[in-house]
């Protein structure tokens, strides 16, 4: 059994025909090609998988690609331009807020709504609010400080 | 996932009148619980209904005492609402509490109370306030809903359409959350009303309870103090590897006193 289903990802508009069942994620690495989304645990347990549902960060592991069906998404792709680095991006490079890079993309994605939701957050905030995912290489240190030190460049007084 | 059918609705006529035509078809809202059940086989519907379509179920509204929330209000929504915060703070801490933040931005009010997980944060929430949940069909108060593990008093082709509250003079939620999968280990839930103190514990039994000499002694005197001599018993509480019974009737009492601590 197949189902059409159409969003918006990174500002163009897709329509493929899929299972029903189809997880969003595997909409979007399999269907769309757009491998930057990564799968970690598939439990909805590591993040990895975070994409922007209508500007909101959630686990596209954890959602039918009928969920979002008419929604506009963004993934890692689609945060800046090709040859630029979003500040959050730039960041993480500057502060080694990555090694092997696995987590990143949904760190990123999460941190991005993160710092929309809390313009400036403290460093206790920022590790609450990102217990939705998951780095097994960087002890979360230099994540921390990446993304604070992103908050600064993405507050809208700058 | 074993394959479905998928329909996508606009209304909530259209969704119960296809609950009606498929008796054993499974509502959706966030899927944030039943799409990880879909993905481990423990449950395999042969159709599934979307509500995420239907706008009139979303929103939150409050009239001086009383504080509605559209079934379809995702836990991030009430989290951040400044209403919520204003009419009944207990409930805006419990939605910030709820698994982690890209949970919190699909997950929603209704179908957290229609799956009652034993766990899970807003039954403590309903039942500690005794909300009122609205369906398609009835108003049912939280005291006669929430039946057991996984169960609760909506009929098979019954919706949540929302959840009202009235506010007490002050409520808080306090939980010990399991570190990996972030549902309550314990949760206590506890409200102040008028001559009236309610106390909710979910986590710790098969289903959402309410403590009733933890009440009593409350009633008279709503302060930590109130609960020093109290002691819980742990005869029927869950045991896991990860908390035995004697060990969450002990969090029991620390969470009510957290919460009593911080209740306004």
């Amino acid at each position: 059994m197949s189902i059409q289903v159409s969003m918006i990802i990174n500002g163009q508009s897709v329509q493929h025909e899929v299972e029903e069942r189809t997880l969003l994620v595997n909409f979007i690495r399999d269907t769309c090609r757009l491998t930057g989304t990564h799968i970690g645990c598939d439990t909805a347990q590591c993040g990895a998988c975070t994409i922007h549902l209508n500007g909101r960060a959630i686990k596209s592991c954890s959602i039918l690609a009928m969920q979002a069906e008419g929604a506009s998404i963004t993934t890692i792709e689609g945060v800046s331009p090709d040859d630029q680095l979003h500040p959050m991006q730039e960041a993480f490079k500057t502060h080694h807020g990555l090694q092997c890079g696995y987590c990143t993309p949904g760190m990123i994605m999460s941190a991005i709504d993160l710092v929309n939701n809390f313009p400036n957050p403290s460093k206790e905030l920022i590790r609450e609010q990102l217990d939705g995912n998951l780095c097994r290489c960087t002890g979360y240190h230099n994540i921390v400080i990446a993304i604070q030190e992103a908050a600064k460049v993405m507050s809208p007084s700058n | 996932m074993y394959p479905f059918s998928f329909h996508q609705t606009t209304n909530v006529a259209q969704s119960v009148s296809l609950k009606k035509e498929h008796p054993e078809a499974k509502f959706i809202a966030g899927g944030q619980s039943l799409i990880g059940v879909m993905k481990l086989r423990l449950d395999k519907p042969a159709q599934i209904i979307n509500l995420g379509s239907i706008p009139d179920l979303s929103g939150i509204c409050v009239e001086g005492k009383t504080l509605t929330i559209g079934a379809m209000t995702r836990h991030a929504q009430v989290a951040a609402s400044e209403d919520v915060k204003n009419c009944i703070p207990g409930i805006s801490q419990l939605a910030g509490l709820i698994a982690d933040r890209m949970v919190r931005n699909m997950g929603t009010i209704g179908g957290s109370v229609a799956n009652n997980d034993p766990a899970a944060d807003y039954p403590a929430g309903l039942l500690g306030l005794n909300a009122t949940i609205i369906t398609n069909q009835r108003e049912i108060k939280a005291d006669d809903f929430f039946l057991g593990m996984f169960e609760t008093a909506l009929e098979a082709s019954e919706l949540i359409q929302s959840i009202r509250f009235t506010a007490p003079i002050k409520s808080a939620y306090a939980k010990f959350k399991h570190p990996a999968s972030r549902y309550a280990v314990v949760g206590v839930f506890v409200a102040q009303f008028p001559g009236e103190v309610r106390v909710a514990v979910t986590g710790a039994g098969s289903s959402v309870f309410r403590l009733t000499e933890v009440e009593k002694a409350l009633a008279s005197n709503f302060s930590a103090d109130a609960l020093e001599t109290i002691r819980i018993s742990a005869d029927g509480l869950n045991s896991d590897f990860f908390a035995d019974s004697e060990y969450r009737a002990h969090l029991i009492k620390l969470m009510a006193i957290q919460a009593v601590n911080h209740a306004k």
